[in-house]
């Protein structure tokens, strides 16, 4: 099996020894209508109304989507336009909360078959929680046969170790999703990737699951990008995905690890997805830790909680170090897919110099692609070289950004590559 | 609060630079500069310091009047005048280095861009200048006099046969010890003499990263293999003349080299062919400088026809043979 490239990077997994906690109620929460990938939902709640834990505020008739629950108790304060990250305006749910957390009645559902238990997926509101926040129910129904199930626990980006605690803490969670997904999908097999700088979670699921043939523990390479879909399967499985194929294609679905253990938490209560593990990390944090955050909490609530000098930060990077966001400011809930945030201080925007053709970018890059060509290519605007260099296979893993010694913004252009592209015709 | 920064991701970013990625290849040449003090005397040190204080200089100026940033810091240009040092024998006169920084830096690299733009190697391309322009000081090798301290050799004056012994590089005498070959003890450029402090300096670069083992290895391997088939002698050819320093640190550079794998195998066995050809067959004594530039000018043709394959995709051809059906 041929090697992918990869790069090594520091892990700066501090918080991996801390047991995750719990954060006090907070006194006010705002949901996004859009927190993942497809159609926004549409508020089913008005100003004024009384609402509980668990339930439904935001609702869609799309299938691309998934239905969106209240995580806190209390009164809409209102109901607003708010402007994601993306750019993108949707509307977003303001709740004063009551500190009470009474949740609504819930039962488990009743799952007889593949159907029901789908439908029990989409009610639960969940989306892939690895960060991209593909609707899940979807990826349950792949139009070709499944033979593995990889869970992605491969947690590659440096400083999150939320997967990580969720993995010790609630390992049955983990392999019950496992177990539930593969009796009602009928796959055979499953395997979990771990990235061998994870050796205590690694060593517990080898023991659970010693009498279980069907579930294998793979440990990968503690390399950069372990965690992008494409390298997973190819490291775990030795198959390809193909340029426009889906993994289900090749036979696989990939799952994050805490989306199969929530799958598993609401077979069993009925309470839908309204909090989420965040890893809280970065040079301006002064108790880095994970917490266990209602969705819609302030991104400024969790850096408070972490004892963060909001004055030295002068970057607030939401997800990882590669391939998180820049918030524009601490008022910034926490959304279904949100899985860390890091206070940095002391960033300087590294100086662009000349690219000097020493090909690190090409050797970095697990598409194979070629970086340094890329950027020629769109500098001079170039639609068919892009087009024959595969831009659209990047995944903007920032792994050429990284290594590049001259500091060219390598992945970026490619983005900005990939939006001068004209529409492919079908 | 702060106005937080926003860009693009990763926000994190490797340690390695241009400048550092420089230094450590002039770390690695510092072996070579060592044997050429202990081999040549004073003035080969003299020389090495005449070119790398030149080529930063006409750096330094050509950035002013081209109103362009300034870019000595990031050592390329010290870099330049060190192997370009490399590459002149001791007694060469220090203007005819100065005009060879002066191709190498202005010409070679400055015109055609800066770093990272020139098609050619600098220090090749100025060797090779000189050698047409001035053919007999360069070709005039003097034997090693170890520590050699006449102020007249330091000077500069080169027509005292009395301090000087000139001699033919052991390509064209042919009768000097193999021992003599690695360690550097025979007549020769500053730089190509001492094979065992190349060898040390390109280790070090092939273990730190800075270049990839695959063209010293392709170079060195396609003229061992020549050599031999050829019923050659093949210890002397690899150990004398310049080829390891071409091969570890000329043929090795980055703008005027292809960028994959596959690339720089290409290119280490185009150079090592020439270079084989011209040695036994031309009328140089040596193809080192030749074979590398030949190549630097093919080196867009065969970054052209040697692209990496993405991951997953199709074949090209393939696709090519369904439309034409």
């Amino acid at each position: 099996m041929r090697k992918l490239n990869s790069i090594h990077l520091n892990h700066f997994k501090n918080t991996a020894e801390i047991k995750a906690v719990k954060l006090p109620t907070p006194s006010y929460v705002k949901i996004p209508m859009s927190m993942h990938m497809g159609a926004s939902c549409t508020p089913t709640v008005k100003k004024g109304d009384k609402v509980l834990v668990g339930q439904k505020i935001g609702d869609s008739d799309a299938f691309f989507s998934a239905p969106i629950h209240s995580s806190v108790s209390g009164t809409v304060k209102d109901v607003v336009d708010y402007r994601l990250i993306n750019g993108m305006v949707c509307k977003a749910v303001e709740i004063e909360t009551d500190g009470e957390q009474t949740h609504i009645e819930c039962s488990p559902p009743e799952i007889k078959d593949k159907e029901s238990f789908i439908s029990a997926v989409k009610e639960s509101g969940i989306c892939g929680l690895g960060g991209a926040g593909f609707p899940t129910h979807i990826k349950l129904s792949p139009k070709t046969p499944v033979d593995t199930l990889i869970i992605n626990a491969a947690e590659c980006e440096p400083y999150i170790t939320a997967d990580y605690r969720l993995m010790l803490e609630r390992p049955e969670n983990v392999l019950g999703g496992i177990k539930l997904i593969m009796k009602y999908l009928e796959i055979p097999k499953a395997i979990i990737g771990i990235e061998g700088n994870k050796p205590a979670a690694i060593e517990q699921f080898r023991k659970l699951t010693e009498n279980d043939e069907n579930i294998i523990i793979h440990t990968l390479p503690s390399t950069y990008p372990q965690g992008a879909e494409k390298v997973l399967i190819h490291s775990t499985t030795g198959r390809i995905v193909m340029e426009g194929q889906l993994p289900s294609d090749q036979g696989v679905i990939v799952m994050n690890v805490s989306t199969a253990a929530f799958i598993y938490k609401y077979t069993k209560t009925g309470m839908p997805l309204t909090n989420r593990r965040i890893t809280v990390e970065g040079s301006a944090v002064k108790k880095p830790l994970n917490v266990i955050a209602p969705i819609g909490t302030m991104v400024a609530e969790l850096l408070r909680f972490a004892e963060t000098d909001m004055d030295k930060t002068d970057k607030l990077i939401a997800g990882g170090p590669m391939m998180g966001s820049c918030l524009v400011s601490s008022d910034t809930p926490v959304v279904k897919t949100s899985n860390s945030f890091l206070a940095m201080t002391g960033y300087q925007e590294p100086k662009t110099t000349a690219c000097i053709r020493c090909g690190r970018c090409i050797k970095a890059c697990s598409m194979n692609l070629m970086p340094t060509e890329l950027e020629k290519a769109y500098l001079r605007k170039d639609t068919a070289a892009l087009e024959s260099l595969k831009v659209n296979l990047c995944m903007n893993c920032g792994a050429c950004t990284y290594v590049c010694p001259a500091n060219r913004k390598l992945a970026e252009t490619h983005q900005l590559a990939k939006a001068i592209m004209p529409k492919k015709k079908k | 609060m702060k106005k937080l920064i926003i860009s693009s991701s990763p926000h994190i970013k490797s340690e390695t630079t241009t400048q550092k990625i420089m230094l450590l290849v002039i770390v690695s040449l510092l072996p070579a500069v060592v044997a050429s003090g202990i081999f040549f005397g004073m003035r080969a040190l003299a020389l090495i310091g005449v070119c790398c204080a030149s080529s930063v200089l006409f750096e330094f100026l050509c950035r002013i009047i081209m109103k362009r940033e300034q870019t000595i810091s990031d050592l390329s240009a010290l870099v330049t005048g060190l192997i370009l040092a490399l590459n002149l024998p001791v007694t060469l006169p220090y203007w005819m280095a100065a005009v060879g920084s002066f191709i190498a830096i202005v010409i070679v690299k400055q015109l055609f861009g800066g770093l990272g733009q020139n098609f050619a190697n600098p220090a090749i391309t100025a060797r090779i200048a000189l050698m047409i322009s001035f053919t007999a000081p360069m070709t005039t090798w003097a034997v090693p006099k170890y520590w050699s301290s006449d102020p007249s050799l330091f000077t500069g004056a080169i027509s005292d046969t009395n301090t000087v012994i000139t001699g033919a590089t052991p390509l064209v005498s042919g009768n000097t010890s193999l021992t003599d070959l690695f360690l550097g003890n025979v007549g020769g450029c500053l730089g190509e003499t001492s094979a065992l402090a190349l060898l040390i300096g390109g280790l070090f670069l092939i273990i730190t990263g800075v270049i990839s083992a695959s063209t010293p290895v392709a170079f060195i391997g396609t003229v061992a293999a020549l050599t031999y088939v050829s019923g050659g002698d093949v210890p002397y050819q690899l150990l004398s003349g310049g080829l390891f320093l071409g091969a570890f640190f000329m043929a090795t550079d980055y703008a005027t080299t292809p960028v994959t794998v596959k690339g720089k195998i290409v290119f280490g066995i185009g150079c090592g062919i020439i270079t084989f050809i011209i040695r036994n067959f031309g009328g140089y004594p040596e193809g080192v400088s030749f074979s590398i530039l030949l190549m630097n000018i093919l080196t867009p043709y065969i970054d052209m026809f040697t692209r990496t394959k993405p991951l997953g995709i199709v074949k090209p051809e393939k696709e090519v043979k369904k439309d034409a059906e």
